[in-house]
């Protein structure tokens, strides 16, 4: 998935390179409001390095002063009393600048966050029925997080490695320009090797996760259906097909993990190499008198230090390649055209009677494809039009056109005379009370769910509206009743249940026109012939859209639409219908159908 | 979590062998330090050239056998760790495939998935990490005291002070920072799941204008997350700042009192360079043996979920099996079953009665949650009855063999479900030998034909879990399933719910006129479905309500009448 992302970011472009830029250019843009702290960071960083590397110079000094027979208490003493000074600066720059770095990573990520969720808010339906809902949030939550981490840590990470890097050259050179060079000599072999070692696991890696990805999709499969395995006794046979997966997964695992576990033991290797050159070399020089003990010793220490951000630097680099992937990423959902705004003329819907007129509307979500065409709808207040007709022959589209959740390819759609696209969308889609046949119950408590129609509505509003969805009866039986706390879409209740709460929310709303699509779908017929009582009530005076699958729910409707392939092609109420023989007739009498 | 360890058992060797090599080479490196000392000592104070090169190819030699021990170490904890795993995740996956539906429902396939996958892997890093470092770091951390203690007593005590204090310091900011990162965890949960919700719930949010309620929620979250990063970032920043300054100033103190030492004679400069180098050590392996014991930590923690998972039994008796007959005539009944799920509180079946023929129909209708399909559930032994007695061929269900059992029951779920593979691959899911007209009879009972031909024949590929078929399509390639095992007892649990009534109307008289003559149980909430059908069993609330054919319940039974009517209104029925 991710890896399908990366190349949705970067193929159209011709130029990697410059992308990058363009992202590194986004990334500072967000950074601006921050740059004195990030300038201050770079500073502290600065600092710390040097007084960091100056230690081991001040220890080789105080280490010149003991030599047998003449060791020198109050120069020794002079030395020590300053590293302690530098010591507790540097830790207090080193704390500074961490404070510093995560208050700016911090504080941009939930920037970025917020941003990405307006944009959720605001983004077309369009965008958001095509992309899939887990996408978008790893986007939002682990890419972020993940750039976070690579950009801005790894920045001061590269950072401070250069400078350590150049501040160790500098402070060796300055004591000895032989040695200097057996370190710079030699520690580019531990980089190398390390290289080395990465390039040739990358295959293994690569078949590791590949056979591991392979793994998981037999796990998911086998497990998420393990009653059909077993209704069919397939056990002995999935185990089989598990373990010969299984084994290919530990030689690859071996592999990979045996092979870059020699990463570590070979560069330390390296190091010992490089610290017994700076003994050897460092010896004859101290013998020579060209240089100290002390010298030498703070040699050593160095030659180890050096070392070590070259190895951070390799994977600091990795990592910010990664980051900028994934800022990529964020970046592409952050530059996504949200929905048109209203316009700055557009009307505020008042006193909604239920005039609803569609004129010539065509639409389809897919171009290449024709959808709905020449629809033409004239309704009076207080209709019911009910939709039916085959599956995915555009019955809900119609919906989300009135909505506005899509916009119309052509035609227009009228509310009350005026053109749904010159009225402010919250005033629109406040008119409306919609039950969908997908339920959807956020997390919180059942009288917060309810409210969602209302915010401002009382306690007792709410338990009235939920007796006349018939949801009262088993709210009262959930350990808290209203105040009952429901996991993310509704956990541990039945679909039934579900749909009742969003019914429910609907009848405390009570908004002059209602959608009712597959509204009671879950609900069993004797319960649904129950809410029928009380929808008929709030039906009373309103107008009302009816998408159904069974026929038997809409006999009464002002008008049946039958839809067919996107199209209209028969219109009128149950008795004209069924005399019209035609397509009605058809699907209405297959339900008796007897075998 | 003791029972994971018999997946090492065949590992012994290597889990021995690998942190006895990696002490080897820790042993090395602490060798190190007193070979410089020497090259100081005695080769510069003396001028002794060849000593020097002597010791310094010393220097090389160690390094490389501490190469050569290191890699044999990460061999042999690589190779137990894997194996470990590999062995582990058997063990595991065969488990959860012997587990009776009880135990499937209590633990749910995200979790069983979870076990089997990071938990695993998790386990395995654990192993790894154990074997290479939890030996090692402790050992250079004491050994470079222990060398320290061979140089000059009174200097060493520095370190064992050192090391007190640095312990404390990172375990200490550990302590207190691993239950602030979980609660900014807890933090991220919630605004991850805004988030979702927003997304999942668009639609309703926008229809009722919750953008700007929304909105203030989440940046309410967002910054309570900040809040609770920077908070945990200010404790854990304190760890580089403090250790260093700890381990300054006991080189500092050590440089203080080697200089007194080597005053009295007692220390020469040589030694006080190798005690400073022992400190710096010190260092670097405590912070590794610090986020190993994380690292540990995470993975017992995940060691010990699966050891949980090993833990829940199968909840059902297997007796002495008995051959299955269905000769009988009176080939199903059910004497007062009663059955309670687990952790329920309340029976999905109270007291059933009922019989069936051989080759009958059986529709069984009723509201959401009845017990419908819990009923049928109890036929290939998906659950046991909690009262009472499920008879098959006269017998309770519980003498025979699961295997046999369920060879002879065809069950289409209500969910349907599709493998990833072909059609054909899915088809002969139950019966391997399947033959090609086999295949298509049930095909055309089941209505699939034009499934299989849309899809471009019998080897058409079937994505993972079927996503390439539409809801109706999968009812009727699952139904087509069952049929080519020829079952003898056919179960259609709400199989048919995508289909329309036409195509319904005809896969039931195709069922109907099967050639075998299975007896036949229909779940539907549908009237028409059920209609004609030889016995219909009425379930309101787990109990029967109603039994006879549609003639006679429409008479007598009131549930039935009214699911009926709610069909059907009586106008049109006239």
């Amino acid at each position: 998935m991710k890896e399908k992302n990366n190349k949705k970011a970067f193929n159209p472009m011709e130029n990697k390179k410059t992308t990058q830029k363009q992202v590194v250019g986004k990334v500072l843009r967000y950074l601006k409001r921050y740059w004195i702290y990030f300038l201050i960071s770079l500073m502290l960083a600065l600092i710390t390095v040097v007084l960091t590397l100056y230690v081991p110079i001040e220890v080789g000094k105080a280490i010149d002063e003991i030599v047998y027979g003449s060791v020198n208490f109050p120069v020794i003493r002079y030395i020590l009393f300053r590293i302690v000074l530098i010591v507790g600066m540097t830790a207090i720059a080193q704390w500074f600048m961490s404070i510093l770095n995560n208050k700016v990573t911090y504080e941009v990520v939930r920037d970025i966050r917020k941003d990405a969720f307006e944009k959720i808010e605001t983004l077309p339906l369009k965008y958001l029925d095509s992309h899939s809902s887990g996408e978008i949030v790893s986007r939002m939550i682990a890419d972020v997080e993940q750039f976070a981490d690579g950009l801005l840590m790894g920045f001061t990470q590269l950072f401070t490695g250069i400078m350590t890097i150049m501040g160790t050259l500098v402070f060796m050179l300055r004591l000895n320009i032989g040695i200097t060079a057996v370190v710079v000599l030699l520690t580019p072999i531990s980089l190398f090797v390390a290289n080395f070692i990465a390039k040739k696991t990358y295959t293994m890696f690569q078949a590791q996760s590949k056979t591991r990805g392979e793994q998981t999709a037999l796990i998911d499969e086998m497990l998420e259906n393990e009653k059909v395995v077993k209704a069919y006794n397939q056990e002995v046979e999935v185990i089989k097909r598990f373990d010969e997966v299984n084994e290919r997964l530990e030689k690859y695992s071996l592999r990979a993990i045996f092979y870059s576990s020699i990463t570590n033991p070979a560069t330390r290797f390296v190091n010992g190499l490089v610290y017994a050159g700076v003994g050897f070399t460092g010896a004859f020089a101290a013998m020579n008198g060209t240089m100290t003990v002390g010298a030498l010793s703070s040699f050593l220490s160095y030659s180890n230090q050096y070392t070590k951000p070259f190895n951070e630097i390799s994977g600091v680099i990795t990592e910010l390649q990664n980051a900028i992937a994934c800022a990529a990423r964020i970046f592409e959902l952050l530059e996504e055209p949200v929905e048109l705004p209203d316009r700055k003329d557009a009307v505020v819907l008042k006193d909604v009677q239920g005039n609803v007129v569609c004129n010539e509307v065509a639409f389809s979500y897919d171009k290449t494809k024709k959808l709905i065409e020449n629809l033409n709808l004239r309704i009076h207040p207080g209709q019911k039009i009910a939709i039916v007709g085959p599956t995915g022959c555009g019955k809900t589209t119609i919906i989300n056109l009135l909505m506005r959740f899509y916009e119309a390819d052509q035609g227009e759609i009228l509310v009350e005379g005026e053109d749904i696209r010159n009225i402010t969308r919250n005033s629109l889609r406040s008119s409306y009370g919609m039950v969908l046949q997908d339920t959807w119950l956020k997390a919180g408590t059942i009288l917060d769910n309810i409210k969602l129609g209302k915010v401002d509505a009382t306690r007792e509003e709410v338990i009235s509206a939920a007796k006349e969805a018939h949801a009262h009866s088993f709210i009262k039986r959930l350990p808290k009743g209203y105040d009952t706390v429901i996991g993310e879409d509704g956990g541990m209740l039945s679909g039934g249940q579900k749909q009742l709460l969003c019914i429910a929310r609907v009848m405390l709303s009570l908004p002059p026109i209602l959608i009712l699509d597959e509204a009671t779908s879950s609900i069993d017929t004797r319960t649904e012939l129950k809410i029928q009582s009380a929808f008929q009530k709030l039906m009373q005076g309103r107008t009302t859209f009816i998408v159904a699958h069974r026929l038997s729910t809409i006999q009464n409707a002002d008008v049946i639409l039958v839809m067919k392939n996107g199209n209209i092609i028969e219109q009128g109420n149950h008795e004209e219908l069924l005399a019209k023989k035609g397509f009605y007739k058809e699907l209405y009498e297959s339900q008796f159908a007897a075998s | 979590m003791k029972r994971l360890y018999i997946y090492l058992r065949d590992y012994k060797k290597e889990c021995v062998l690998a942190p006895l090599f990696k002490m080897l080479e820790a042993s090395f490196e602490l060798i190190v330090p007193l070979v410089m000392a020497a090259i100081i000592d005695t080769g510069i104070e003396q001028g002794d050239k060849s000593y020097i090169v002597n010791m310094c190819l010393i220097l090389v030699a160690l390094g490389i056998v501490g190469l050569v021990c290191s890699i044999t170490a990460q061999f042999y904890s690589a190779k137990a760790a894997v194996g470990f795993a590999t062995k582990l995740r058997h063990a595991l996956f065969a488990h959860l495939l012997d587990l009776s539906f009880t135990e499937i429902d209590t633990l749910g396939t995200s979790t069983m998935i979870t076990r089997m996958t990071s938990d695993v892997n998790q386990t395995q890093t654990g192993v790894n990490m154990v074997l290479r470092l939890f030996l090692r770091s402790p050992f250079v951390v004491f050994g470079a005291m222990i060398m320290a203690f061979t140089i000059d007593t009174k200097s060493a005590g520095i370190f064992l002070i050192a090391i007190v204090l640095l312990s404390i310091v990172v375990f200490g900011i550990m302590a207190i920072s691993i239950p602030m990162l979980k609660r900014v965890q807890k933090n991220l949960d919630s605004v991850l799941q805004i988030t979702r919700e927003n997304l999942l719930g668009v639609r309703v949010i926008r229809a009722f204008c919750g953008e700007d309620k929304e909105r203030k929620e989440f940046h309410q979250r967002n910054s309570e997350l900040t809040k609770k990063q920077k908070k945990a970032g200010f404790i854990s920043a304190l760890m580089n700042p403090v250790t260093y300054v700890i381990i300054n100033i006991a080189i500092a103190y050590l440089i203080w009192v080697g200089a007194i030492q080597v005053d009295h004679g007692v220390l020469t400069q040589g030694q006080v360079v190798a005690l400073y180098s022992y400190m710096s050590q010190i260092l670097v392996e405590l912070i590794k043996l610090a986020n190993l014991i994380v690292t540990v930590n995470k993975s017992a923690a995940c060691a010990k979920r699966v050891a949980d998972v090993f833990d829940i039994k199968n909840s059902m008796e297997f007796k002495n099996c008995e051959k299955l007959s269905l000769e009988k005539e009176d080939i199903i009944e059910f004497r007062n079953v009663s059955l309670e799920y687990q952790g329920a509180g309340d029976e999905s079946l109270s007291d059933i009665n009922f019989s069936a023929k051989k080759g009958q129909t059986i529709g069984i209708i009723g509201g959401t949650g009845s017990g419908k399909s819990s009923l049928v559930n109890l036929l290939p032994r998906f659950y046991d009855a909690t009262n009472g007695e499920v008879l098959i061929g006269g017998k309770n269900v519980k003498h025979y063999s699961v295997k046999e059992l369920r060879d002879k029951i065809g069950i289409v779920m209500q969910k349907a479900v599709m493998f990833e593979g072909t059609i054909e691959s899915n088809l002969i899911f139950g019966k391997k030998e399947a033959r090609q007209e086999e295949l298509e009879d049930a095909i055309t009972i089941a209505q699939a034909t034009d499934v299989v031909n849309a899809k471009g024949g019998f080897n058409a590929s079937i994505e993972q879990g079927g996503r390439n078929l539409s809801g109706g399509q999968k009812q009727r390639l699952s139904i087509a399933r069952a049929l080519v095992k020829k079952p003898e007892i056919l179960i259609l649990d709400d199989s048919a719910s995508a289909l329309d009534y036409a195509t319904d109307a005809k896969l039931r008289s195709a069922i109907k006129n099967l050639s075998y003559q299975p007896t036949v149980f229909i779940v539907s909430q549908r009237a028409a479905s059920i209609l004609h059908a030889d016995l219909i069993l009425v379930l309101e609330d787990g109990r029967l309500v109603g039994k006879g054919t549609h003639n006679e319940l429409i008479e007598s039974c009131e549930v039935y009448q009214e699911i009926y009517y709610s069909q059907f209104p009586k106008e049109v029925q006239a």
